[in-house]
């Protein structure tokens, strides 16, 4: 197959993982409204077990669909991805259409491992909202023709650094979505109960715990793809560290994130200062990915906008 | 009265010394650490950008002038910026080394004694009938706790590493930035623009610019020559961007020495020990020869001009001091040719396809006694007046009142960064340490657990502790719960 047939087809794969996410989409938004009217049924008929049963049945399907949507949509996107790669015959990572792209797919691949490990199916619905909007904007404003690679971008610490930061920045991004979702509960238990639609979620504190947890198992990823960066950049560009836009705020993401794993081991933070803290390292790394590449200058300048 | 005055002098130091390496001051410098680096990703800086800060100087005076004064346009290495990374490794010397100390003392130490009531603590199991200490010592040696025997309790702990790793995490950090002050002390750094066939020599005198760490002497580079051989660039014909950058050099290391041909390439510099060469970045120089008026030769070589877009539109100047009066060219060398009503001449592909080179002629005094250090790519044309105008093919000559001018063709050039930095070896080891040692800090699990027989005597207590909160620590103590009740049922 030429390049350009394998270019229109990543395009097509990624259409289709769109279509399927949206489907995914409003099998989560069903799940959510659905378990609202268990709760008014279960309160209102407490004696009516068969009703709340079926009820309760009818969510869990939809949800189950809303997680095979979720494994589908990132198949396909996984695949878009390859077929990226193999229109340019390179790793599909030189410049911010393709980054975006690989960036929802590591953010979706977090979530469905996070998945299979705890009980995260209430995170469906953000999740693909964000996957959604990460695509879209990807594929309209962000969108290049494939092409090959500018000579400071053929290394193998392409695929090393890019990749790890990738991965990294799906976590990251994870992490703040329990952030906030954890903010917002306790915003809504300190004024009074859980509305009726977050009565399924978990507890503030496994949040508070998750949130850690995925921080905590991605740290070090994150300080390794720093630390590939610095590596290249001594090969690419005679210096290891430059203080580069792109580099202050990769030194800054781990900085915030350094002192969000501090405040919360050794002097014991926990819940909603944790909460704000972990959400403000996020940003720094959403900045960094936004700003830094599109006004920003420096020598990361491929975005190719 | 002295003696009272000392004890309380020793006592503020020893207040302020505790309150600097607390944790929560840390964690403040850490985060002050962060904040003061964003200025300098949003002002330009003088390292990378020095342009850019004059342009902000001549837009927008007053304020620039202010920004100086607090080294804004220099944010790394500003006194205040060195403040708080100092402070901040200060704190964590004191923090840590205090610590590895005590986790030196502790290897092969046992662990804590057995606390008195079980009850309290987390996955507290009472296993009936009969099971003895013994078997649990046994599972516990097996899955590698360390323990503490005594007459009617077991104390065991695991997990040591986790303090291991976090120790190791935090002296490589220390080791990092030694290696980054080696560097910048010890170190070397220059830049020189090489045209194609020339020879490089690795002397002070060679470079453009060059900058020596405080501790490292002149004499001090390594003694290499590089010797230009061919310059290839290749660019996309439809995106016109660079696909490929190949440097074909003939090196002797030291001078004088048998030559061996080397490539570089931007992903792949030359190396001698601890100096590398880079390629930087490349351009044209114009071949021209100049003529006064009786015809004889004031000036023949190729003129290193600066690209100037994408697509290697090039200007400079050519100076000849020596003519009399001193005559000056404002060039601009365009390698393949276009003009539009807007732009004029300008190049359309970065190759030589239909190269051309625009002069203009000046007369007059070149201003290079005023004693101002002038850039060789401009000419100061205050005392100058224009005699001349012209457009050039490649064999084409002008004559203008004074002489003549002829375009002869053309010559790559190359930018050489060459760096030699002593200490980057130590900032990789002390990189990779680093990483291992987060990965062992923040992977391993630390918990206790207890095992104790009751005050009746015919049942084990069982409880542990997991440090920070670690899951798991619930199905480790089902799994003895269950084979210590296992034993008792087999029995």
């Amino acid at each position: 197959m030429s390049s350009t047939s394998y270019a229109y087809l990543s395009n097509y794969l990624i259409y289709s993982s769109m279509a399927v996410y949206t489907i995914a989409f409003f099998a989560h938004a069903i799940e959510v409204s659905f378990s609202v009217r268990n709760v008014e049924v279960a309160v209102g008929a407490q004696s009516e077990n068969s009703a709340t049963k079926f009820d309760f049945s009818r969510t869990q399907r939809s949800g189950r669909i809303g997680t095979a949507m979720m494994i589908l949509g990132f198949v396909l996107l996984f695949a878009g991805v390859i077929a990226r790669g193999l229109s340019a015959h390179r790793v599909p990572w030189g410049n911010m259409y393709e980054f975006s792209i690989t960036g929802a797919l590591a953010f979706s691949g977090a979530y469905l491992y996070a998945l299979a490990k705890y009980k995260l199916r209430w995170l469906g619905l953000p999740v693909v909202i964000a996957v959604l909007l990460t695509l879209g904007t990807a594929i309209t404003v962000l969108y290049r023709p494939s092409a090959p690679l500018v000579p400071a971008l053929k290394s193998t610490w392409l695929a090393i650094h890019v990749s790890a930061a990738i991965a990294s920045g799906g976590v990251f991004l994870l992490a703040n979505c329990v952030a906030a979702t954890y903010l917002i509960l306790d915003r809504m238990e300190s004024k009074g109960a859980r509305k009726a639609w977050a009565e399924k979620l978990p507890s503030l504190e496994t949040l508070d715990q998750l949130a850690y947890r995925l921080v905590a198992f991605v740290f070090p990823l994150w300080t390794f793809a720093v630390i590939a960066g610095a590596i290249w950049a001594e090969n690419a560009w005679g210096r290891y560290w430059s203080w580069d836009p792109k580099e202050t705020w990769a030194f800054i993401t781990w900085v915030a994130y350094a002192a969000y794993l501090h405040a919360r081991v050794t002097i014991g933070w926990r819940g909603r200062r944790a909460a704000w803290l972990c959400l403000f390292a996020g940003s720094t790394f959403l900045f960094n990915y936004v700003w830094v590449n599109i006004w920003g200058s420096g020598l990361h300048t491929y975005s190719g906008l | 009265m002295s003696e009272i005055q000392e004890l309380e002098t020793a006592g503020v130091l020893r207040w302020m010394w505790r309150q600097l390496t607390s944790m929560r001051t840390a964690l403040l410098l850490l985060l002050l650490l962060g904040l003061a680096s964003i200025p300098g990703s949003i002002f330009p800086q003088r390292s990378q950008n020095p342009m850019k800060v004059q342009q902000y100087f001549t837009t927008n005076p007053t304020l620039a002038h202010w920004m100086d004064k607090f080294q804004l346009f220099s944010v790394y290495g500003s006194p205040w910026f060195a403040a708080i990374y100092i402070l901040l490794f200060i704190s964590l010397i004191g923090c840590v080394l205090p610590r590895t100390v005590d986790h030196l003392k502790k290897i092969g130490a046992q662990p804590p004694l057995t606390p008195r009531f079980l009850e309290k603590m987390e996955a507290f199991t009472v296993v009936e009938n009969g099971a003895s200490l013994d078997e649990a010592a046994i599972w516990l040696k097996r899955h590698r706790f360390r323990i503490r025997r005594e007459d009617s309790s077991i104390s065991a702990e695991k997990g040591y590493s986790r303090e291991t790793g976090n120790l190791l995490f935090h002296l490589s950090l220390i080791l990092i930035l030694l290696a980054v002050a080696v560097g910048g002390l010890l170190g070397s750094r220059g830049e020189a623009i090489v045209n194609v066939g020339e020879r490089f020599v690795n002397t002070p005198t060679s470079y453009d610019n060059l900058s020596f760490g405080k501790f490292q002497k002149e004499g001090s580079l390594t003694p290499f020559a590089l010797t230009i051989k061919k310059f290839k660039a290749s660019y996309n014909i439809t995106t016109n961007a660079p696909t490929d950058y190949t440097l074909t050099v003939d090196a002797e290391n030291p001078v004088g020495s048998r030559m061996t041909t080397q490539i570089i390439r931007v992903n792949k510099p030359l190396t001698y020990g601890s100096t590398k060469i880079y390629l930087q970045a490349n351009g044209y120089s114009p071949v021209v020869t100049v003529k006064d008026a009786t015809g004889k030769i004031t000036f023949q070589g190729p003129v290193v001009f600066l690209p100037q877009d994408a697509n290697l539109t090039s200007t400079g100047a050519i100076k000849l001091p020596d003519m009399n009066p001193q005559i000056g060219f404002v060039g601009s060398f365009v390698p393949t040719y276009d003009r539009s009503a807007t732009r004029g001449a300008f190049s359309v592909f970065p190759e030589t396809l239909d190269p051309r080179l625009l002069l203009s002629v000046w007369q007059g005094n070149l201003g290079l006694d005023s004693g101002n250090p002038q850039s060789v790519y401009r000419l100061d044309t205050s005392k100058m007046k224009q005699i001349g105008l012209k457009q050039l093919a490649v064999g084409e000559s002008y004559n203008f009142s004074e002489g003549s001018i002829t375009f002869d063709g053309w010559k790559p050039w190359v930018n050489l960064q060459i760096v030699d930095d002593p200490g980057k070896m130590y900032a990789l080891l002390g990189a990779i340490l680093a990483v291992l040692g987060l990965m062992v800090s923040l992977f391993t699990r630390q918990r206790r657990i207890w095992v104790k027989i009751d005050p009746t005597g015919k049942a084990l207590h069982v409880a542990g502790l997991a440090k920070n909160g670690t899951p798991g620590l619930d199905d480790e103590i089902a799994q003895l719960v269950q084979v210590l009740s296992k034993k008792e049922s087999e029995a």
